[in-house]
């Protein structure tokens, strides 16, 4: 799909490979998830190759509930995932080549950033003088060895976020997911974060990071799997993905007086697909306008102000890059107004 | 085939009882264990030391019958002092108070929260996210509980009996522990205080992976342990309590309602006991090994 798969020489992989192409996929095979009633994701289809990928959706999608899938912590309703060809319910073999920085903000009681890695790698089964050494390389490359051997409790946010990042990827594994990592980071932060996936992706490794920002995600990722509502609503590249954004109609706002003469003059110009009259909740009366040509719109919108006889107060893009995507991709049944 | 994966389970037992013990016995949470340990040695040991002291006073008086003075004996009478109850005494108090009471609540507190404090913190899931069995897991905490419990109530048990031998002086313990049959009567109580802590170690680890809220169901099990000498005999046999206590090398009290039932001979009941946790803990690992991560709610 993409261009950026690493080579295969790059791949620790053990050679006692069943196929060469399910050792290096994630695979999900018509996977649903119920919680109880509750809809998890249903009938993924989905590959997942090398290179970075990210999972992109709003709150409750379902990004966690996959991630949690395919690492075995929640098991499917329906479907078969198969992760490197291997399945989720043996961890014994499935963490010697995954690591997983999951969502949840929390740690064993009493840690420190050190001991917690460095615990964790000896339930892996690693030496205590070669535990020590990769949690230290890891925690190095988060940007935490200064305080390594401080309380865990006592970090902020993003600094807990950074050690849970060093714990995936402490025990040098080739398939890394994680669980928005780059929640609760300062810019600064974020970037370094960005910049470590891709170092680590060319590395050879093959990472699936889940983001509810498209933005993000495209800073991040060669591809892009977006999730709505528990279903994988598109994939494929980012260009791909942003193309169709490009061409789909753009929700403007327009605050003004009279925005029934208002919308009588941008559909006599052909401006838009659609006008919609809205009261905002402070009363005042409002316009949303999907364009088609968002550029095209607020020019014509400067000569219509020019004529003077219709008063405007405000302009605003309606959605943010991902509302607009799923605006186009949904078929836009989710409202925003 | 299986034989050269034992290196690498021994290992990962060894950390995850490290792990584990330093949040057992040495985090804040652990202080009220370390009370709970040290309470029948302080009882003991007021038993032993503060008790009822008669002062006998008598007139001493000559050969021909006239006072010469008075003559004032103190003698020590607390029932820990009188060797024909003590044995008794202290067989009560280490039934109840050890036994039903310190080890029990002590399993409770040290096994359930084996895997059910993770639950609350949210951090089983890295457990999960190790390359390790589910079974090993189970193993490595079961382990760390017992060195937990061991320890704490081991000492609580050897130092109860401390105060059991002192309150009868030096040379009267010495001469009951070397030539009596004191020395086997401490193995005994430390024997019943390790199979304790192993039996009702796998019961509790179990218990609190199948209920939510574990502390009912523990609280039933304390009832039937404590209700247990008036079942009928074959019911008696479904119980902790009574495998430990047909250990026990002085009869312990029944209760006047009893039902006797005939003790289990020690070679039945230590495997037997043995027994029983290894198929508690194939439980817990079968229900480990299907167990989703669900904290309930977003993190
Ligand atoms: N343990 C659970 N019990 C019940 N419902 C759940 C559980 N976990 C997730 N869900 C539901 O499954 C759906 C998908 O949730 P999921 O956590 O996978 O979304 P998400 O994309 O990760 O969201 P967020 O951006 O908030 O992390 C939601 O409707 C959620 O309410
Ligand atoms: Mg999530």
């Amino acid at each position: 799909m993409t261009q950026h798969a690493p080579p295969m020489s790059a791949s620790p992989a053990d050679a006692a490979s069943p196929s060469a192409d399910s050792a290096r996929t994630v695979v999900f095979s018509n996977v649903s998830k119920f919680y109880g009633e509750v809809l998890g994701v249903n009938g993924v289809n989905l590959t997942v190759g090398p290179g970075i990928t990210s999972l992109v959706g709003p709150n409750g999608s379902g990004k966690t509930t996959l991630m949690n899938l395919m690492t075995g912590l929640v098991r499917p309703s329906r479907g078969r995932i198969s992760v490197l060809g291997m399945t989720t319910d043996e961890p014994e073999q499935l963490f010697r080549q995954v690591g997983y920085c999951a969502q949840f903000d929390s740690f064993p009681r009493g840690v420190t950033a050190r001991g917690f890695v460095t615990g964790f790698l000896e339930v892996h089964g690693f030496r205590r003088e070669e535990a020590d050494r990769l949690a230290g390389a890891a925690l190095e490359r988060v940007g935490m060895l200064a305080v390594a051997d401080r309380k865990v409790a006592s970090f902020s946010k993003g600094m807990r976020q950074r050690v849970r990042l060093a714990q995936a990827i402490a025990h040098q594994p080739t398939l890394l997911v994680f669980d928005e990592p780059l929640n609760g980071l300062d810019p600064m932060a974020r970037a370094e974060s960005i910049a470590l996936f891709r170092a680590l992706a060319a590395e050879g490794l093959f990472l699936i990071i889940s983001s509810h920002i498209l933005h993000e995600a495209d800073m991040m990722s060669d591809r892009v799997v977006l999730l709505n509502q528990g279903y994988v609503v598109a994939e494929g590249s980012v260009q791909g993905v942003r193309a169709a954004m490009d061409d789909q109609p753009m929700q403007i706002l327009v605050r003004c007086d009279r925005p029934a003469a208002l919308a009588a003059r941008i559909f006599a110009q052909e401006l838009a697909v659609e006008a919609r009259l809205l009261t905002l909740p402070n009363g005042d009366p409002a316009l949303l306008v999907r364009a088609r040509d968002a550029d095209r719109f607020y020019l014509r919108l400067n000569s219509i102000v020019a004529e003077g006889d219709i008063a405007l107060y405000a302009v605003a893009p309606a959605d943010d890059d991902l509302q607009a995507v799923y605006q186009y991709l949904i078929g836009g049944q989710g409202g925003t107004a | 085939m299986m034989a050269n994966h034992w290196p690498l389970w021994r290992r990962q037992i060894a950390a995850i009882v490290r792990l584990e013990v330093r949040k057992s016995l040495f985090h804040r949470r652990a202080l009220i264990l370390y009370l709970l340990a040290l309470a029948p040695v302080l009882l003991v040991a007021l038993l032993a030391n503060i008790h009822p002291t008669l002062v006998r006073t008598s007139a001493v008086l000559d050969a021909t019958g006239h006072y010469v003075r008075e003559r004032t004996v103190v003698q020590r009478h607390g029932p820990l002092q009188d060797p024909a109850v003590a044995p008794l005494v202290f067989a009560d108090l280490y039934n109840a108070m050890i036994l039903r009471s310190v080890v029990f609540f002590g399993c409770v507190w040290i096994f359930m929260n084996l895997f059910r404090a993770e639950l609350v913190d949210r951090s089983l899931h890295f457990y999960f996210l190790a390359a390790v069995r589910r079974e090993v897991l189970v193993a490595g905490k079961f382990i760390a509980g017992l060195v937990t419990a061991l320890t704490l109530f081991s000492m609580s048990t050897a130092g109860a009996l401390f105060f059991y031998y002192q309150a009868r002086g030096y040379d009267a313990a010495m001469r009951d522990i070397w030539d009596g049959h004191g020395m086997a009567q401490v193995f005994t109580y430390l024997g019943m205080t390790w199979l304790g802590c192993l039996g009702y170690g796998a019961l509790f680890l179990t218990m609190g992976l199948f209920f939510r809220n574990p502390i009912v169901p523990a609280l039933v099990v304390y009832g039937w342990e404590w209700l247990n000498f008036l079942l009928p005999p074959v019911l008696k046999k479904i119980s902790i309590i009574h495998y430990l206590t047909s250990l026990s090398r002085v009869p312990l009290p029944e209760g006047g309602a009893a039902i006797v039932a005939v003790p289990t001979p020690a070679y039945i009941s230590i495997p037997g006991l043995v027994v029983m946790t290894g198929v508690l803990l194939y439980l817990a690992s079968r229900r480990i090994r299907s167990m989703e991560i669900n904290y309930g709610g977003e993190a």
